[in-house]
C-alpha cells in the first residue's frame, strides 16, 4: 500500500462507475485500476484496465489475486429488470453475482477495503415508515421482493465478509435516487414522459442524490478510512407532484387499482422501466437521514435534492408543457391588466365628470 | 388546577343543575351587545367566559367593532398628477382619487361595498390580488419549500387555513382560553381530548393555535391516516406525521410545537353516552417523549367537538370488513331521507378550547422517560387535568349550540 492503491471496480460500463474510475485515475495515490463488466465501457478512460467478464466468472478471482487488489468497489447492482433482461436474471446478477465476488474477495490476502453501492431501497416504503431513516434503524416492514430485497441481501453478505475478515473495512453507501446528466435510472424516466403518472391520493416524498456527489462519496470511501453504513442524499425533500411541476410537466393521477396496469404498459412499451416493487415507493416515498454522512464521513453534499433535480431537468433538456418563465409572464401580465383596467375606469369616470361640468 | 377529576356523569350534573333551579346565580357581567350575560356564574359572580376575560383585562369581546372599519370617501384630494402608476404607493393614490371622485358624485354605497370587499380580503385589494397570483404561480411551477416531514407551509397558510377559518370562526364559533399557556418559542407538547367521530377537533385546534400564536402545531396521527388516499397526503402536507416515538422526538428536537390526541380512535369513536369521558391515554408514549425532549406538556380541553357527529351506533361488522376501527351511525343520518347528503354535515355546536397551565418536565429530568412509574403517574396527571377542565367548561356552558 506504500506505492498507492490497487482498485477493482465492478460494473465499469455503468455511467456512475465510469465517472468514479475517471476521478480515481486523476489521483496519484491510486496505482492500478481494473474495471470488470460484461459490456465494454464507452467512457474516455486512460489508465483503467478492462477485464471483460461477469463477476460470477472465476476469472475475476484470479484477477483479484494476481493484481494484489486492496480495494474493491462493487458498483454493479442494478435496479432495472428490463435492462438486466428480466427479474430472474436481475436477481441472478445482483445477489448471486455479489455472493461469488465476495467469495473470491475473502480469499484475497491483500484486500483491505470493500465499498458497496447500495440504495435507500433497503428501507422499503410503507405508510408506517419513520419520517427519516437512520442507518441503524431499519423499517418495520423490510422489502419482500424486487430491488429492495436484492440490495438488502447483498448488504447482508457484504457485512458477513466484514465479520469473517476483520482486516477488511466494509463501507456500505445507501444512495437515494441518483440524478444527473448521464445516469439513467428507471424512476427518472418518469419525468421524460409528457405527463408524469402518479398514484391518485398519494404524493410521495422524494430525495435525490446528484451524480457528482455520488462520485465524490465513492471516491472518498475508496481512498479514506470510513467503515460503516452511510445514507447519501441531497438536503431537502420534494414531493412527486412538485417535481412534475418543476419539470414543467403535468402530473396525471392514476387510481390505485389501475396503477399496476399502467406501470406494466409503460414497461412493455419501453417508456419507463418501473418495477412492480417501485409502486409502493410511488405511494409513500422515502427519506433517509444523512447526519452520519456529514458528521462521521465529513462530507456535505454539494447539491440539494432540489438542485439535483433542477440540474437533471436542465441537462436532460426536458422541455416542460408549462414553462416557468411563461407562468411568471402570465402572472405579471394579468396583474398589470387588472391595474390598467382600474385606472382606465377611473380616468373615464373623471372625463365624464369634466364633460358634465363643462356643459353646465 | 385544584380540581382533579372525580368522575361526574353528565346526566348527574344536569340533574344537580336542575335541582338548583332558578336559584342558581347568573353571571353579573354584560355581553358585548350590552345585554346581561345569561350564563350561570361559576367563578364568584361571573361565568366562566367573563371570569377569564376579567382576568385578562376585559379586552377581547369588543374586537369585532374595530374590524368593520371601512375606508371612507372623505379622504383629502391628492395632488394633480394623473400619470399611470404601477407601484403600490401610486396605486394607493389612485384609489384615493377614485374614492374622492365617488364622494363628490354620490357613489357612496358603491365605494362602501368596495371597501367592504377590501376589508374582507385584508384591506389591500391590489396587494391581495398580487398574492393570489403569486400563489398560483408558485403552485404551477413547483416553487415552494417543504421540510423533511413533508410540511408544505405555503399550501397550509395560503389555501387550507383560509378554507377552514370560516368553520373555526362562524360555524363552531370557537372561544379559546389560556392561549398564553402555549409556548411561543421552543418545543412543547399539546395534549387534548379526542371526540366527534371524525377528527375535526384536531384540525380546528391546530388552526386555533395558529391564530393565537402564529405557530404550526404539528399533529401526530394514527397510521390509518397515512394509509388512506387523499387524507394521508393532506395530513403530510399540513405537517402531521406518524404517531411514533422517533418522529415525535425528531419534531421536538427541532423545537416544534407538537399536538397529540392520545385517546386515538378510542376517543374519536366512542358512543354518545360516553361523551366527555376521557378514554385510556394510549400507553403514555407521549409523556415519555416530552420527558426525553424536556418540553412542557400543555393539557388542553376541547368542549363542543363531541356534539358535531353524535355517534349513536357502531356497525362493528362493517367496520371489521373494511378494516376500520369503527363504522359510525351518527344522529344526523336519521334526517337522510329529508335532507339528503346535507344530513351528513356536522352540527354547529359552540366550541370552547381551554389550554391549561403547562406541566413542567424539566424537574423530573430526561432519565424519567425510562421510569415507567413516573410516566404512568404523569400520564394520569395530564388526564385528570384535562378531565377537570372539561367538567368545568361543561358546567359553564349554557347550551350545546349557543
Amino acid at each position: 500500500m506504500l506505492d498507492g492503491r490497487r482498485v477493482l471496480i465492478t460494473g465499469i460500463a455503468g455511467p456512475l462507475a465510469g465517472r468514479v474510475a475517471a476521478a480515481l485515475e486523476a489521483r496519484d495515490d491510486v496505482r492500478e485500476l481494473i474495471g470488470v463488466d460484461v459490456r465494454e465501457p464507452q467512457h474516455d478512460l486512460r489508465r483503467t484496465e478492462f477485464v471483460r467478464a461477469d463477476v460470477r466468472n472465476p476469472l475475476v478471482a484470479r484477477v483479484l489475486e494476481v493484481s494484489e487488489i486492496d480495494t474493491v468497489l462493487h458498483l454493479s447492482t442494478t435496479s432495472g429488470p428490463v435492462a438486466a433482461g428480466g427479474r430472474a436474471r436481475m436477481k441472478e446478477i445482483n445477489v448471486i453475482g455479489a455472493m461469488q465476488l465476495l467469495a473470491a474477495c475473502q480469499k484475497v490476502p491483500t484486500l483491505r477495503r470493500f465499498v458497496l453501492k447500495s440504495s435507500t431501497a433497503v428501507y422499503g416504503s410503507e405508510h408506517t415508515d419513520p419520517v427519516s431513516f437512520r442507518e441503524d434503524v431499519g423499517s418495520r416492514t423490510p422489502p419482500t421482493h424486487g430491488f429492495g430485497k436484492d440490495v438488502a441481501e447483498v448488504e447482508g453478505y457484504v457485512r458477513a465478509l466484514g465479520r469473517r475478515r476483520s482486516d477488511v473495512d466494509v463501507t456500505i453507501l445507501r444512495f437515494a435516487n441518483l440524478l444527473g446528466g448521464r445516469i439513467d435510472g428507471a424512476f427518472e424516466a418518469l419525468f421524460g414522459l409528457p405527463a408524469v403518472p402518479s398514484v391518485l391520493g398519494f404524493d410521495p416524498r422524494l430525495q435525490f442524490c446528484h451524480e457528482e456527489d455520488a462520485v465524490a462519496v465513492i471516491e472518498r470511501a475508496a481512498t479514506e478510512d470510513h467503515p460503516g453504513t452511510f445514507n447519501v442524499a441531497g438536503d431537502g425533500v420534494l414531493y412527486l407532484s412538485q417535481c412534475a411541476r418543476l419539470a414543467g410537466r403535468v402530473p396525471v393521477p392514476v387510481p390505485l387499482p389501475f396503477v399496476a396496469g399502467v406501470a406494466s404498459l409503460l414497461r412493455r412499451t419501453g417508456r419507463a422501466d418501473i418495477a412492480s416493487d417501485q409502486l409502493r415507493f410511488l405511494q409513500f416515498g422515502r427519506v433517509a437521514d444523512t447526519t452520519r454522512l456529514r458528521e462521521v464521513m465529513g462530507y456535505t453534499p454539494r447539491f440539494t435534492t432540489r438542485e439535483a433535480f433542477e440540474d437533471f431537468v436542465r441537462r436532460r433538456r426536458i422541455r416542460g408543457v408549462i414553462q416557468r418563465d411563461e407562468v411568471i409572464r402570465w402572472e405579471r401580465e394579468l396583474y398589470d391588466f387588472i391595474q390598467r383596467k382600474g385606472q382606465e375606469r377611473f380616468l373615464a369616470a373623471r372625463e365624464r365628470a369634466e364633460d358634465r361640468q363643462g356643459g353646465s | 388546577m385544584e380540581q382533579h377529576a372525580e368522575v361526574i356523569s353528565i346526566a348527574d350534573a344536569r340533574d344537580a343543575r336542575a335541582r338548583e333551579g332558578a336559584t342558581r346565580p347568573r353571571c353579573a357581567a354584560t355581553t358585548a351587545a350590552d345585554r346581561p350575560c345569561r350564563n350561570y356564574a361559576t367563578d364568584g359572580d361571573l361565568c366562566r367566559v367573563h371570569a377569564v376575560q376579567g382576568r385578562q383585562g376585559r379586552g377581547p369581546a369588543s374586537d369585532d367593532a374595530a374590524d368593520r372599519d371601512v375606508p371612507r370617501p372623505d379622504a383629502p384630494a391628492a395632488d394633480a398628477d394623473d400619470g399611470p402608476g404601477t407601484t403600490a404607493g401610486d396605486e394607493d393614490l389612485g384609489r384615493r382619487r377614485v374614492a374622492d371622485e365617488a364622494g363628490r358624485r354620490g357613489w357612496g354605497p358603491v365605494v362602501d361595498a368596495l371597501g367592504a370587499v377590501e376589508g374582507l380580503v385584508g384591506g389591500d385589494l391590489a396587494g391581495a390580488l398580487e398574492e393570489v397570483l403569486a400563489f398560483v404561480r408558485r403552485r404551477l411551477t413547483g416553487d415552494y419549500e417543504i421540510d423533511e416531514f413533508g410540511f408544505d407551509e405555503d399550501l397550509t397558510v395560503n389555501l387550507l387555513a383560509p378554507l377552514i377559518r370560516p368553520l373555526h370562526r362562524h360555524y363552531w364559533r370557537v372561544t379559546s382560553h389560556g392561549t398564553e399557556h402555549l409556548p411561543t418559542s421552543g418545543g412543547g407538547l399539546v395534549v387534548a381530548n379526542h371526540a366527534g367521530t371524525l377528527p375535526a377537533d384536531a384540525i380546528i385546534t391546530r388552526l386555533d393555535i395558529f391564530e393565537h400564536t402564529g405557530r404550526h402545531a404539528r399533529e401526530l396521527g394514527a397510521d390509518l391516516v397515512f394509509r388512506t388516499p387523499f387524507v394521508g397526503e393532506l395530513a403530510r402536507k399540513t405537517g402531521a406525521t406518524l404517531a411514533s416515538g422517533s418522529d415525535a422526538d425528531r419534531l421536538l428536537e427541532r423545537g416544534e410545537l407538537v399536538a397529540v390526541w392520545p385517546e386515538g380512535f378510542k376517543g374519536l369513536g366512542k358512543p354518545w353516552k360516553d361523551r366527555y369521558k376521557l378514554q385510556r391515554f394510549g400507553r403514555g408514549g407521549f409523556v415519555a417523549t416530552a420527558l426525553r425532549a424536556q418540553v412542557p406538556i400543555v393539557p388542553t380541553a376541547i368542549v363542543g367537538s363531541e356534539e358535531i357527529w353524535p355517534m349513536v351506533y357502531d356497525l362493528r361488522v362493517v367496520a371489521r370488513l373494511l378494516g376500520l376501527p369503527y363504522f359510525p351511525i351518527v344522529a344526523q343520518m336519521l334526517a337522510l331521507p329529508v335532507l339528503g347528503p346535507f344530513a351528513l354535515l356536522p352540527l354547529p355546536s359552540k366550541w370552547v378550547i381551554e389550554y391549561g397551565e403547562p406541566i413542567d418536565t424539566t424537574a423530573l429530568g430526561p432519565e424519567a422517560a425510562d421510569d415507567p412509574m413516573t410516566v404512568f403517574d404523569l400520564t394520569d396527571e395530564v388526564r385528570d387535568t384535562i378531565q377537570g377542565m372539561l367538567h368545568r367548561n361543561l358546567m359553564g356552558r349554557r347550551s350545546v349550540f349557543l
